[in-house]
């Protein structure tokens, strides 16, 4: 068997080739579905009805696609200039944190103007902290993915110190949990009596933005550019510290609306456990996407079914809930083998 | 074909890739002790050829022989280099295989040890290797680090590297392309003692007097087919050219102008050096409208140095630059937006984003200004009407708008970065090896283009490492060395051997002295 380098994928392949991936994952999740003597059938028949089959279950979905979309914009946008940033996360957190300094009533204004003030100082705060670093590689030549994901940590340290002290509510009992969001400045819901918020509507603006971005202004040209071959972008005239200082501050500001859209939207309150990761899985969502800004969307609505999907089915049948992961971290691996098959063309014999 | 055994034997030997038809039906033989030259354009399978019997890849059809030791041929198993290298064949690629931090001997030895081996055995391998050097004149140091060598003795290394392996046939892809004229003649002496010996070489090339000087008989390929296979004391130049690229090669000729107005003057310039351009010291160079300079000097001397400074990738560290006249920014923007027109040396990393479509890097440098942006907007439409009357007049093929640039062979490449330089009118151009690499097609076309723009009015700064271009087409030549310009001389009087002692760091009035008086010793 050799590889040979394909002169043009067919957009076909580029389509077919995560849904591949997607459904190769399912089918390797079987053999550890099958030793914890699951009937693996039943399960993903399980799996599927949890995460699409009711409309609470949908909302559900796509309450949870929401924050997953905005950090795989993250990722993907970072990612297309070769900017590795890997602090989603940190930068959700910082966004979060900054939504809730401004929404629990700091300042009361009329929600028309409560609710976009939350949304930009999240932004904001995410772009600040995605600053740094950029900053460290572009000058210094500081390897971004260490400082962003170290970052992480620190942020979720800092987080913790703020709601164990200045920012701890009152009435909590002793909880760690920051002051409620006051409701001018919640997030209104999209359905009555579901959880799903405009963070949604948000993600998806943020998706066709950026997409229109990448693949129509000169910005995204330059992004484009600088990503895939850095020197003849230099030597044309970009200014690739620009270029990347750019779209460090777009990456963090990314992340930083998933963590209003999580503490305004959903939670109400900020706590040390608001993300389950949708920083790194960003990263995952992105990579299933190919980086494609609108492909992040079904990318996002993929890896938001099968969390929300394998709860239930966990709860049906009785397999632990961390098959999820699995799932999502094995078709991570499926979508590398798919992205060779794109750009290679396998030959036998 | 030969009187001599055979030791290497191609049969038919067939490749597609896709639509493309890369080697179609080769016939290849070589006699022991004899000098092929193989020759031919980018793309004419060459490569593909000698990729397929160094098992790189495996022919659609055809078959392979090779002798032993004992001279019977028997077929090399397709598609694995290690029994390639087992059955005597050994390759100097273009690009070397040395690892600079350890020695010439570990360089060599690398790789033809057992791994069971509990002790290396230096002392023997020493005693082969003194015994080679002896046998070929390959004099190199074997203790010292192989990062310490120059370009030529890199090659001798790789050479030895061949040599001590027991090759019995020996491809050279390229090997002159990095050498000065004289190093050329050294490679050429080890050469004819090696095949003196009985060692097959294959001498991959385009450049015609070197397959003239060296060769016995000559192969040439177009298209993936053989199209002529003869003795190379029964052809000539012209001819060879002709078969090579199917139709006759117009002869350059460069019409004397009267310069105009000074264009760059560099006084006194320093530019500070990064690991792979080098430094230059106090540089005086003048280059006026209507002008062809070109600047010659082995790779690293300083010729990178000039090139980044005048891309505006390097600002001078001292000294002063005056560009039409005016102050110099080093910045690339400004400069484009001068008048400044920049051909990069490597058209691969600089020149073009490979991933990026055709249409998109013949805007690479323009998307910033009217009609490509509107209101932060790239117009598209623009861009591509613009790329396509480029790529009319430019005679740019090889695919679409929408292609990938990386598709591209390298001639066509290099005429859309010319396209997208030219388009401009530039006052002051700046071709940085504008021709390395490109077949005759393509590099005439490229030098027609560059003695159009100097007619148009354009001063040009030339750098190239081929001798005989910058004698064809530049009014004056200045040859770098160790950093230093010498003062430019008229290209008149100057010949390929005074600029290689030059290039060595002869003083110019000896260097003509020199080769004056070998001239009328000749005579």
């Amino acid at each position: 068997m050799r590889l040979e380098p394909r002169a043009h994928a067919p957009l076909w392949l580029q389509l077919a080739a995560p849904v591949g991936a997607a459904l190769a994952a399912l089918v390797i999740t079987a053999v550890p579905l099958s030793w914890a003597e699951a009937p693996v059938l039943t399960a993903y028949a399980m799996l599927a009805q949890g995460a699409l089959g009711s409309g609470f279950a949908l909302t559900e979905t796509l309450t949870k696609a929401a924050p997953l979309i905005l950090t795989g914009l993250a990722a993907a946008i970072a990612f297309r200039a070769r900017l590795w940033n890997i602090g989603a996360e940190g930068q959700l957190y910082a966004g979060a944190l900054a939504a809730v300094m401004i929404g629990s009533g700091t300042v009361v204004l009329s929600p028309w103007l409560m609710v976009p003030l939350v949304l930009v100082a999240g932004a904001l705060a995410g772009a600040l902290l995605m600053l740094g670093p950029t900053l460290l590689k572009v000058r210094l030549g500081v390897d971004e993915v260490v400082t962003t994901l170290l970052l992480n940590f620190i942020m979720l340290l800092f987080v913790q110190m703020m709601v164990e002290g200045p920012l701890q509510d009152p009435m909590s009992l002793g909880w760690p949990q920051s002051m409620p969001i006051i409701d001018e400045a919640a997030l209104p819901r999209l359905v009555e009596r579901t959880r799903l918020h405009i963070g949604l509507i948000v993600a998806l603006v943020a998706a066709l933005a950026i997409w229109l971005t990448v693949q129509r202004t000169t910005f995204g040209f330059e992004v484009r550019a600088v990503g895939a071959n850095p020197h003849a972008a230099r030597f044309a005239g970009m200014s690739t510290t620009g270029v990347m200082v750019r779209v460090g501050l777009l990456s963090g500001a990314l992340a930083g609306l998933a963590g209003v859209g999580e503490v305004a939207g959903l939670k109400g309150f900020l706590t040390q456990d608001l993300s389950p990761g949708y920083g790194y899985s960003g990263i995952v969502v992105a990579m299933l996407a190919q980086l494609n800004p609108l492909g992040v969307v079904l990318a996002a609505l993929f890896v938001a079914g099968v969390f929300v999907g394998a709860d239930s089915m966990s709860r049906a049948i009785g397999v632990s809930n961390t098959i999820a992961d699995l799932i999502v971290a094995i078709a991570l691996l499926t979508m590398l083998v798919a992205s060779l098959v794109i750009r290679y063309r396998v030959r036998f014999g | 074909m030969t009187a001599r055994p055979p030791v290497l034997c191609l049969a038919g030997i067939g490749k597609s890739f896709g639509d493309l038809v890369a080697n179609d039906a080769i016939d290849l033989s070589l006699g022991r002790g004899e000098i092929l030259a193989l020759l031919g354009e980018n793309g004419a399978g060459k490569t593909t050829l000698m990729n397929i019997l160094f098992g790189h890849y495996v022919a659609d059809e055809g078959s392979i022989e090779v002798a032993g030791p004992d001279g019977r041929l028997a077929p090399l198993p397709p598609g694995s280099p290690q029994a390639a290298l087992a059955a005597g064949i050994g390759m100097v690629h273009q690009h070397f295989t040395l690892a600079d931090n350890l020695s010439v001997l570990d360089n060599i030895v690398l790789g033809t040890e057992r791994w069971w081996q509990p002790f290396r055995r230096m002392g023997r391998a020493r005693q082969l290797l003194a015994g080679l050097i002896e046998r070929a004149g390959l004099a190199v140091d074997l203790d010292v680090p192989a990062g310490s060598l120059s370009v030529g003795e890199r090659q001798r290394v790789e050479i030895l590297k061949a040599l001590y392996r027991e090759a019995r046939i020996l491809i050279l892809d390229e090997p002159t392309a990095v050498l000065t004229p004289q190093e050329t003649d050294g490679l050429f002496a080890v050469l004819r003692r090696l095949a003196a010996d009985g060692l097959a070489i294959v001498f991959i090339s385009h450049k015609l007097a070197e397959v003239m000087a060296i060769s016995e008989r000559v192969m040439v390929l177009r298209a993936g087919r053989v199209v002529e296979d003869v003795a190379t004391a029964a052809t000539d130049r012209a001819a060879l050219a002709e078969a090579m690229v199917g139709r006759p090669i117009p002869a350059m000729s460069r019409e004397p102008l009267k310069p105009g107005d000074p264009a760059l003057v560099l006084d006194g310039v320093d530019v500070a050096g990064t690991d792979h351009r080098g430094t230059m010291h106090g540089v005086d160079l003048t280059v006026k409208a209507r002008e062809m300079v070109g600047i010659a000097g082995v790779a690293g001397n300083g010729q990178g140095a000039l090139a980044a400074l005048l891309s505006g990738l390097a600002p001078p560290a001292a000294g002063r630059v005056t560009l039409f006249g005016g102050p110099f920014r080093p910045d690339a923007v400004t400069l484009i937006d001068a008048g400044v027109g920049r051909i990069p040396e490597d058209r691969h990393r600089d020149g073009v984003v490979g991933d990026m479509t055709l249409w998109e890097n013949a805007v690479l440098e323009d998307y910033r200004r009217h009609p490509f942006r509107r209101a932060g907007l790239l117009d598209r439409a623009a861009a591509r009407a613009h790329t396509a009357r480029l790529m009319a007049e430019h005679d740019v093929r090889g695919g679409g708008l929408g292609t990938p640039a990386r598709l591209l062979s390298g001639g066509n490449m290099q005429k859309l970065i010319l396209g997208r330089v030219l388009d401009r009118e530039p006052g002051l151009i700046l071709a940085h090896q504008p021709t390395r690499g490109l077949d005759i097609g393509a590099a005439t076309a490229v030098q027609a283009r560059l003695l159009e723009a100097r007619g148009r009015g354009a001063a040009i700064v030339l750098i190239s490492e081929d001798l005989d271009e910058l004698l064809q087409l530049t009014d004056r030549i200045a040859v770098f060395y160790r950093g230093r310009l010498t003062p430019l001389l008229p290209t008149e009087g100057l010949s390929a051997r005074a600029l290689g002692l030059m290039m060595a760091g002869h003083a110019a009035d000896e260097a003509l002295a020199e080769t004056a008086e070998r001239r009328t010793d000749a005579a």
